[in-house]
């Protein structure tokens, strides 16, 4: 057996604890309210650009660059209901945390990732940035909407829903904690869903 | 008292035969057409979903009352309900006055539908309870059976598995399960009270034959090919203990204990256990490496010491393909359905099943966590593995558009002495890379093109 004094999460998953997931769906339930929306344009336009930058880098499949955007401690989540459920509960079409994400981009590198050979190419739109104070100083939630274009078998279809990103201030950069994605289809039939969201 | 309607008009005038079906499905070999041609499929949707049983529902997706889900019978909408008596029917979602579906919601609990074009209203029972300006009419129209809602005639449950048929000749569910059931118990069984609740879904849709599906779901020559990815992704740590997933495929996987073993009318069963350690924790020890898996096993073991081994194994995804014709399919801890949508387009869904604590033997600390582990469990081969078999269908689909090149073999295993075995009980058991199955469940795919099943409706009285 493997003694807890291994930490890295990218290794091993001590983190993904029940007080985690307890602070995941309590982080993301009734967030986006006007009382807890930050005005300030600067910052603002900070996590715009952070959001912008995230899709500019998985335009281009830089997903190595992706993983860095990224706590080390962390969770991606597509829920399978647009009333997002407890992960604890129910099946996700999505939910990692930071080794299963690093599983997700070692596949697509494996070069016998059928799905995605040849990868899809897409182009994300994001919009409606809205910044909204988290639990704590250190944490901002951040609802964007968007639509992602991908071209992929010859044809292109849309993906397109609301992301929640949770941002956590680490040794002075805001990096996401939490990332949660709303397709607007999240509950029905999907082809070939194995793009990064 | 039941009301059964049988066709005056058959969907083709004379109901003449397509095709030779003897020349389509060979012993080692099938034609291209019958994952191709439209008329195929819509012979399918009366001989096949609707000529057998075909699994509708879960009963842990309606637990109460009045509660309801809709689904499909083939192409057919349903409303799958279970009525304030606590009897499960399968009504054809479909106002009996101008073909309207009454509900549009996934799921709910509704005493009643009222159709949103004209207002027409039954109750869950299918029994017509009135109409807008019921003067209008020459006739009562409550009191014509006509009116109440057309349902599946048969509908049994097999241990929480809803199926149903509209050949009312056909045997209980029982009998046509067969030797299946063995595999279906012991699936159940090692839940706690042998039971699971279903929570959601991995959703895939694919352009292709609803067939590649089911061909697929015993098939252990596809493994280390179409999951290439999937086993170096679940194996990239070379200091684990054990070899993860799937990984007993990739050396002479005919010589492991695991086999295939064809079970009768359409069902196959893969079982992959043999090839496990038999002892509490060795599934566990294979399952390759998820969210909290680490967290929670130290957990359970600095709780429960050896007992924590078989709390984890029930997070672990069961090593089986329990398949039963045409449409379902349990595998690791999953309930895959397979929803025909037309000839070159297929829903695959993977609906995850969760553990209930049944006595509190269990605790709702540790159930908690074993759900939650199982959850993640259940996310890896969706999301990993199932991706690249879906591409892998489509391009099937697209390959057979080569029209002059007829022929899709499945003849892996035949003619080699001593390869095949037939059981006492006529089931049919073969190495695990063995196409038996695909051979003998497409024979009886033939059985019932050919068939004249007793198709009918049922109307309340």
């Amino acid at each position: 057996m493997r003694s807890q004094a291994n930490d890295d999460p990218s290794r091993f998953s001590y983190y993904v604890t029940d007080a985690f997931y307890s602070e995941l769906v309590e982080d993301f339930s009734d967030w986006q309210t006007d009382d807890r929306a930050i005005e300030d344009a600067v910052e603002r336009d900070l996590f715009r650009r952070l959001l912008e930058q995230e899709a500019r880098i998985l335009d281009n499949l830089l997903f190595e660059d992706w993983l860095k955007l990224f706590a080390p401690e962390c969770a991606y989540w597509v829920p399978s209901t647009p009333e997002r459920g407890d992960p604890r509960r129910e099946i996700a079409v999505m939910f990692d945390d930071r080794r299963r994400l690093e599983d997700r981009v070692y596949r697509l590198r494996t070069g016998y990732a059928w799905s995605q050979a040849p990868s899809s190419r897409t182009s994300r739109l994001i919009a409606n940035v809205e910044v909204f104070r988290g639990r704590t100083d250190d944490q901002r939630m951040v609802r964007s909407n968007f639509i992602i274009s991908e071209f992929w078998d010859n044809e292109i279809r849309t993906l397109c829903g609301w992301a929640g990103h949770r941002f956590r201030k680490l040794d002075g950069q805001w990096k996401i904690s939490a990332k949660q994605v709303n397709l607007l289809d999240c509950d029905q039939c999907i082809r070939n869903p194995s793009i990064i969201l | 008292m039941t009301t059964l309607e049988r066709m005056r008009i058959p969907p083709r005038a004379g109901n003449a035969p397509l095709f030779d079906w003897d020349e389509l499905v060979q012993d080692d070999r099938v034609h291209r057409l019958i994952y191709t041609d439209p008329a195929v499929f819509d012979t399918e949707m009366t001989h096949i979903f609707g000529g057998t049983w075909v699994y509708l529902a879960h009963e842990s997706q309606i637990p109460n009352a009045n509660d309801f889900i809709t689904g499909k019978l083939g192409l057919r909408p349903l409303i799958i309900t279970r009525d304030s008596e606590g009897a499960i029917r399968a009504l054809f979602n479909r106002c009996t006055h101008r073909g309207t579906t009454l509900c549009r919601w996934n799921k709910g609990n509704a005493r009643s539908f009222q159709c949103p074009y004209h207002g027409w209203n039954f109750a869950n029972t299918g029994k017509l309870r009135g109409v807008p300006w019921p003067d209008g009419y020459a006739e009562k129209l409550v009191r014509d059976p006509k009116f109440n809602l057309a349902q599946v005639p048969r509908v049994e449950s097999y241990r929480g598995f809803i199926f149903g048929t509209l050949n009312v000749g056909a045997p209980p569910i029982e009998n046509h399960l067969g030797p299946i059931k063995k595999p279906i118990d012991e699936w159940l069984d090692r839940n706690p009270g042998g039971k699971v609740t279903v929570c959601e879904a991995n959703r895939f849709k694919y352009k292709g034959n609803w067939k590649l599906a089911y061909d697929n779901s015993g098939d252990g020559y596809h493994v280390i090919y179409s999951h290439q990815s999937l086993l170096e992704t679940e194996n990239r740590f070379k200091d684990e203990d054990t070899a993860k997933g799937m990984s007993y495929y990739k050396q002479q996987p005919d010589e492991q204990p695991m086999y295939i073993q064809y079970m009768g009318n359409g069902h196959h069963f893969k079982d992959k256990r043999p090839n496990l350690e038999k002892r509490p924790g060795g599934l566990w020890a294979i399952e390759s490496l998820h969210p909290g898996m680490e967290h929670v096993a130290e957990k359970l073991r600095a709780k429960y010491g050896d007992k924590a081994e078989q709390l984890l194994d029930l997070a672990g995804s069961e090593p089986v393909n329990i398949n039963v014709f045409p449409n379902l399919s349990l595998l690791g801890n999953h309930i895959q359905v397979f929803q025909p949508v037309s000839h070159e387009e297929t829903d695959a869904i993977w609906y995850g099943t969760r553990i209930d604590d049944v006595d509190g033997s269990i605790g709702e600390d540790a159930l908690n966590d074993i759900n939650a582990l199982r959850m993640r469990t259940q996310e890896g081969f969706p999301n990993f593995g199932e991706v690249d078999d879906i591409t892998n269908f489509e391009q099937i689909q697209r390959g057979l558009q080569c029209i002059e090149d007829e022929w899709i073999y499945m003849h892996r295993g035949l003619g080699i002495p001593g390869r095949i075995e037939t059981l006492k009980d006529g089931t049919i058991k073969g190495p695990a890379t063995d196409e038996l199955f695909m051979r003998e469940y497409i024979r009886e795919w033939k059985r019932l093109m050919k068939a004249e099943p007793d198709i009918a409706i049922r109307r309340e009285p």
